[in-house]
């Protein structure tokens, strides 16, 4: 509903305008060709899919003989089953849900306020503070891995879910996406009308800022629970088969915790499910998003 | 004392503030004291502070995060990196100095693992931004189902680096994968994906490629619906045809974008980790028989957690670090020569 505001309207206007312009290089109707390079661009996208769905369905011994096969086989709930059960995939979904939804419950709400402090708040150092948060996302997640290791193993926290939830609770890329967003979305009247009947911040927060923000807010959503399920580095090093998320289940699965190709190949899909289905219903929105934060960005 | 300066520098905030207080301290100060003008100075003085003090309560959380796991691990990684930390003994943390980095400087793996990150960075990122100019050109055009066409080229971004990488594996298997396959029908023989140089710094780019040229087209195309149609028009006129216009008018207007996902790109080319690790299989972390695709990322990890050396893998972390920081200088004083240039 409301999220559907952010596919850009610009976007469409100009669509409209350029139509009219003939001869301009750009809004022009597509060709044979444009549709045939696109096509190719599409398989080349879809078909590592849809071949993981193939020989998930087949044996570890057919998906060694020569020719691959091209059509699905009768092995599909077999291995799935097996990826399930003995790869831990059951536990590692259930895992991976509740630290991707604890993860985008907390960002979508910390950014928020903190874009919106950034986005229509004056305080001291706030341009030096914004530059600062930009300046981290270029940090590399490998400069702090060793001495949370260390502080996760004093803790005795090692296989346990927060070690991986508490480091991403709110992330720079999320505070500038909603201040970018809200510097257009958000009149500052509103904000003012509320301060003048004496709203606190945290009044103005609830009846003006979040109902404004809230398109931006899904697909943040959206964006940050992609990113949590598909997060690799640090699960690996703090988690183990033992108490995996899918991520570390892939990875004990791709260096040889159940050797046969078939049950590894359902593995890799059972775990990409998920963010597959995400991306049918709700496709349009994450394109708009990635595309909204490019504009700004 | 800062919240008297911050008064100063926020004219709208203090006025509002002043007008909120001023009616209570002005009563007070005639000394009358009934009973409804208690609560009413302390909501003035509740406002007040929170007015000053709720944009840092807001943005609060992230620092704490940013501070407690980012900023203090970033520095006691560089602690780290000076001394002598082994996984099994983790109480037993002497001095080192800077024998880490001398020990890297002198070791073989180090330039190995830095050249490949840099070949592989290079094969992975030159042929997937073209890609995605081109692509995003495409869907730049008037389309049947233009959204279809978005979401389906950002599929792959939606498949974890651990599920595509095993499949990429299985594709580029050397007996019986789809790859070689394919090729046999061009007269080429089966490549050894794995253990050739090459073949293999080819492949773990290809996966790179596969996963982020959708979501690089769909950054382009944002940008390039920016662009103002009247340069087309005017360029039109000038006589260019598509390809001159393209040239001329979308790549300038562009380049800003393309800097930001170069710069993107190189971050990512850097970190490179989860595709050669699953690439490798079960010896994942050597990159490779020869280490023909250990990356700096994958060495860091074998060093600290098959190898047992987080002193070493510390360090390995801070060279890093230092190399992205290098590559950002060189990367500014290139958008400021290309701004002066214009």
């Amino acid at each position: 509903m409301t999220t559907s505001e952010l596919t850009l309207p610009q976007t469409r206007e100009k669509k409209g305008r350029t139509r009219r312009v003939m001869g301009a290089g750009k809004q022009l109707h597509a060709g044979p060709v444009t549709y045939v390079v696109l096509t190719v661009f599409a398989l080349v996208s879809l078909a590592p899919l849809v071949w993981t769905a193939i020989a998930a369905s087949r044996t570890d011994r057919r998906l060694a003989e020569t020719p691959p096969p091209l059509w699905f086989g009768g092995n599909l709930f077999k291995n799935l089953e097996a990826a399930w059960d003995q790869a831990g995939l059951g536990t590692a979904m259930l895992n991976s849900t509740i630290v991707a939804g604890t993860i985008t419950v907390s960002t979508v709400l910390f950014s928020t306020l903190a874009g919106f402090a950034f986005a229509k708040l004056r305080f001291r150092f706030s341009g030096f503070l914004l530059l600062l948060t930009i300046g981290t996302m270029m940090i590399p997640p490998q400069l702090a891995v060793v001495p949370l290791y260390l502080w996760m193993s004093d803790f005795g926290w090692s296989n346990q879910l927060q070690t991986v939830i508490l480091p991403t609770l709110v992330t720079a890329f999320g505070t500038f996406f909603m201040r970018q967003y809200l510097v257009q979305a958000l009149p500052s009247e509103l904000i003012e009308a509320a301060r003048v009947d004496g709203a606190s911040s945290l009044r103005v927060v609830w009846h003006v800022v979040f109902p404004a923000a809230r398109p931006a807010m899904a697909v943040l959503g959206l964006l940050t629970f992609v990113f949590a399920w598909n997060d690799f580095l640090w699960p690996i090093i703090a988690l183990n088969q033992q108490n995996p998320t899918v991520q570390v289940a892939l990875n004990s699965l791709g260096t040889g915790y159940v050797p046969d190709q078939a049950v590894i190949m359902a593995g890799a899909l059972l775990g990409t499910l998920p963010l597959l289905i995400a991306f049918i219903l709700f496709g349009k929105q994450i394109v708009g998003g990635i595309m909204q934060g490019a504009i700004k960005g | 004392m800062t919240s008297s300066k911050q008064a100063l520098a926020d004219p709208a905030s203090s006025a509002e503030a002043a007008s909120g207080s001023q009616p209570g301290a002005a009563r007070g100060a005639r000394g009358r004291g009934t009973p409804g003008q208690g609560p009413d100075s302390w909501r003035s003085r509740f406002y007040r502070w929170d007015m000053k003090a709720s944009p840092y309560v807001f943005i609060a959380p992230f620092f704490v995060i940013f501070g407690a796991f980012s900023l203090i691990p970033l520095l006691y990684t560089a602690w780290y990196s000076l001394h002598n930390v082994q996984l099994s003994a983790l109480d037993h943390q002497t001095w080192a100095g800077l024998d880490n980095y001398r020990n890297l400087l002198s070791s073989d793996f180090f330039w190995n693992a830095l050249k490949n990150t840099f070949t592989i960075g290079v094969l992975a990122t030159v042929p997937q931004l073209m890609a995605a100019l081109w692509l995003a050109h495409l869907l730049n055009y008037h389309l049947r189902g233009s959204t279809v066409w978005r979401v389906v080229m950002l599929t792959p971004y939606a498949t974890s680096v651990a599920a595509a990488t095993l499949v990429f594996t299985l594709l580029y298997s050397w007996d019986g994968g789809m790859v070689n396959w394919f090729l046999h029908f061009f007269g080429v023989d089966a490549i050894n994906w794995r253990e050739s140089d090459i073949g293999s710094q080819f492949a773990v780019s290809s996966i790179v490629i596969w996963r982020w040229t959708g979501y690089n087209a769909l950054i382009y195309l944002a940008a390039m619906q920016a662009i103002p149609s009247d340069l087309y028009e005017s360029a039109a006129i000038d006589g260019a045809n598509r390809w001159q216009q393209f040239l001329h008018v979308t790549v300038p207007q562009l380049r800003p974008t393309i800097l930001f996902t170069v710069v993107v790109s190189t971050i990512g080319a850097t970190q490179l980790f989860g595709e050669p690790l699953l690439f490798g299989g079960v010896s994942g972390s050597k990159g490779g028989s020869e280490h023909q695709y250990q990356t700096l990322g994958l060495y860091m990890y074998d060093q600290g957690w098959i190898i047992g050396n987080l002193g070493k893998a510390s360090a390995i972390a801070w060279s890093m670090f230092l190399i992205l920081l290098i590559v950002a200088v060189i990367n500014l004083l290139l958008t400021r020569r290309l701004r002066k240039s214009q």
